[in-house]
């Protein structure tokens, strides 16, 4: 039976002599925790963000744009001419097995007009299939239909930025916006999508028809085309077979031979999220390997400290040996001595990991959340490091010959 | 049964080709109550054979029994627990932590026994009573002087109520007018509390304060006879 609370009050007391040189031990698990904290919370953040750009932008999410992306060393501007018809988007739904749905897209700025409000704003032409491809949903009233595509009818969808500029608190169902001076009738208010990842707002948007888009809108020298075909695969799996499949689809179509580039760009958006959350894996795994250094540091520099207060209180050990200390007795209090120090060393280096982490995210924007999980980890992973690197000082102590112990000046 | 036998006892200290023999082959019973005086000249065996009475350190050879027990076969926490129960040691040089008040330097043994803080803070003022320092609980061993340290140490050797008290040169450090104190203090502990009192000196006026004096030179006894009182 090893008395725990005159233990601690014991180790405290040591530790308490040797303040300076205490809070100097601590440095090193100060800093290695105040870094586990960091890096997680940077590394969770950037997941959640990304995340979550992901969901806005619509998962699965492939684009095709017309022009290569290279030609031959000179580069022309992606997107710059019209080479995608309404036949290769509908080809693509066809025949590509591993692609879901498709929305072909042709749009542009344009001046809306309702009562004598007016707006400047992204109108798109598209299918229905936008909302599934870009996971979105309808607030009010309803979408429009392939017979709408068919029929190039005049109904538009408004996004809710366009929705306050334009009608406020009014009702917009059923009411009349001219779009380049063509009346369309609302037949519906997307949902808030917020910001895309490029910091635009998305729901500063008029979708209509394609058809429409074509005919009265955007009216365009080669009837039938579109600017881009956006496209959801079936599951994030099917992304890579989606882009061959396209890829060579779009080849024949376009009748491009062996040794000619492309004339379209496929796109594959949660690559380039994958990428965005590569550099921020890479920056929580430099701020883990400074975690891990200087926790290393840390329970060495503890070792050391222990090792030194072991030799320095030899003769204190010789006397509680002689008045009945039993081998954990010593060994106990030793390692809470230990403990103690790496365990407030944690303590205080989750306030700096707390602390920076929130510094990193104003000053450099990165997103970071700080999960009670993450403080239990570096918290948990401080004691560790102190009952491991005090274990060898404590059992040295403990196996100390009183008789020696009692003698050492 | 005597508290102490001892039976052809060595002590064998081995310094590179030459062996020193602190003791050679000593026998001796002592029984409980008595108040024996260790003398003898420096280097003759008499801190060996005490630190092996006090299970501290382990005889080369020869048996050790205290209360009819062995100590040979005992481990390393046995040996602890029977310090902690049934022996108090006194030292020349008192032995306190510094930065511990005197009231906590006695609770020490307490601590090793499992006793509540409840008890170990009454019994340890009641020992530090007995030993003439109630008042100066919460003095640290820097604030003491020589005779008061002296003191807090044997109410610390009291504290857990051990039969024996082993005690090497306890009045080496003191003066004569304190020493004199020491040694009343020690009589009465034996004639009341009917404590074993085995005590080292060089001083034949200390060794009068004893009942028995035995005389070590060069690792034995040369004579154990009753102290002829001056
Ligand atoms: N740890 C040791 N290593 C080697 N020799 C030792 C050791 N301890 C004691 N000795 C030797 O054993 C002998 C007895 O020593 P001890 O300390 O028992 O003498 P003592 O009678 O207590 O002397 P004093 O009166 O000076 O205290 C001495 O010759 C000493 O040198
Ligand atoms: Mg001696």
């Amino acid at each position: 039976m090893i008395n725990i609370p005159s233990t601690i009050k014991i180790s405290v007391r040591a530790l308490r002599v040797n303040k300076m040189r205490s809070a100097l031990t601590m440095l090193g698990i100060i800093i290695g925790v105040g870094a586990v904290i960091t890096m997680l919370a940077v590394g969770t953040g950037a997941r959640q963000k990304i995340g979550e750009q992901i969901a806005s932008m619509g998962s699965n999410l492939l684009i095709v744009l017309p022009g290569a992306t290279t030609s031959g060393g000179a580069r022309m501007g992606a997107g710059s001419q019209m080479t995608l018809s309404m036949g290769d988007a509908e080809a693509i739904l066809k025949e590509c097995p591993a692609v879901q749905t498709v929305a072909p897209n042709l749009g542009g700025v344009a001046q809306v007009i309702s009562g004598n409000q007016n707006w400047s704003t992204g109108v798109t032409g598209t299918t229905p299939g936008m909302l599934v491809v870009r996971d979105w949903q309808i607030s009010e009233g309803r979408s429009f239909t392939d017979d709408d595509v068919r029929g190039a009818t005049k109904v538009c969808l408004l996004g809710q930025t366009v929705v306050e500029n334009l009608f406020g608190s009014i009702y917009s169902i059923g009411q009349v916006v001219r779009i380049k001076n063509v009346p369309f009738t609302v037949i519906g208010v997307l949902d808030r999508k917020g910001q895309s990842p490029n910091g635009q707002d998305q729901d500063d948007t008029i979708w209509i028809p394609v058809t429409t888009a074509q005919k009265k809108i955007f009216g365009t020298t080669f009837p039938g085309m579109v600017r881009i075909v956006m496209v959801k695969a079936r599951s994030t799996e099917d992304l890579p077979a989606a882009e061959e499949q396209i890829k060579e689809l779009l080849r024949q179509r376009h009748r491009i031979g062996q040794k000619q580039d492309d004339d379209f760009t496929v796109r594959n958006l949660t690559q380039m999220m994958q990428a965005a959350e590569q550099s921020a894996r890479i920056m929580a795994l430099l701020l883990g390997s400074i975690a891990g250094v200087s926790l290393l540091v840390g329970g060495i520099g503890i070792m050391n400290i222990m090792l030194v207060s072991v030799t320095e209180r030899t003769r204190e050990i010789g006397i509680r040996m002689a008045v009945g200390a039993k081998t954990w007795d010593i060994r106990l209090q030793f390692l809470i001595e230990a403990l103690i120090l790496s365990l407030i060393g944690g303590g205080i280096g989750i306030l700096f990991g707390v602390s920076g982490s929130q510094v990193l995210s104003t000053i450099a924007g990165w997103p970071t959340i700080v999960s009670p999980f993450s403080i239990f980890l570096a918290f948990s992973f401080s004691g560790v490091v102190g009952i491991f690197f005090g274990f060898y000082p404590a059992m040295k102590a403990s196996l100390l010959d009183p008789i020696e112990a009692l003698r050492y000046e | 049964m005597p508290l102490i036998e001892i039976n052809d006892i060595s002590k064998i200290y081995r310094l590179g080709d030459i062996d020193v023999n602190a003791l050679n082959s000593v026998s001796i019973n002592i029984d409980k109550g008595e108040f024996v005086a260790i003398m003898g000249q420096s280097g003759s065996g008499k801190s060996t054979f005490m630190n092996i009475l006090g299970c501290l350190d382990k005889p080369t050879s020869g048996r050790y029994s205290l209360e009819g027990v062995d100590v040979a076969g005992l481990t390393r926490d046995e040996l602890a627990a029977i310090r902690n129960k049934k022996i108090g040691f006194v030292f020349q040089g008192f032995n306190l932590l510094s930065r511990t008040s005197a009231l906590e330097n006695v609770e020490l043994p307490m601590l090793y026994n499992g006793l509540p803080a409840r008890d170990r803070k009454g019994r340890a003022a009641a020992a530090l009573d007995k030993v003439g320092l109630s008042g100066r609980e919460n003095h640290h061993p820097n604030q003491l002087s020589g005779g008061q340290q002296q003191r807090v140490a044997i109410a610390r050797a009291l504290v857990n109520e051990a039969p024996l008290i082993l005690a090497d040169e306890p009045t080496g450090n003191l003066d004569t007018k304190t020493s004199t104190e020491i040694m009343e203090l020690f009589v009465r502990l034996n004639a009341e509390s009917n404590i074993t009192v085995i005590l080292v000196t060089h001083e034949h006026d200390i060794a009068a304060f004893s009942k028995r004096t035995m005389k070590f030179l060069d690792g034995r006894v040369v004579s154990d006879s009753p102290t002829i009182k001056l």
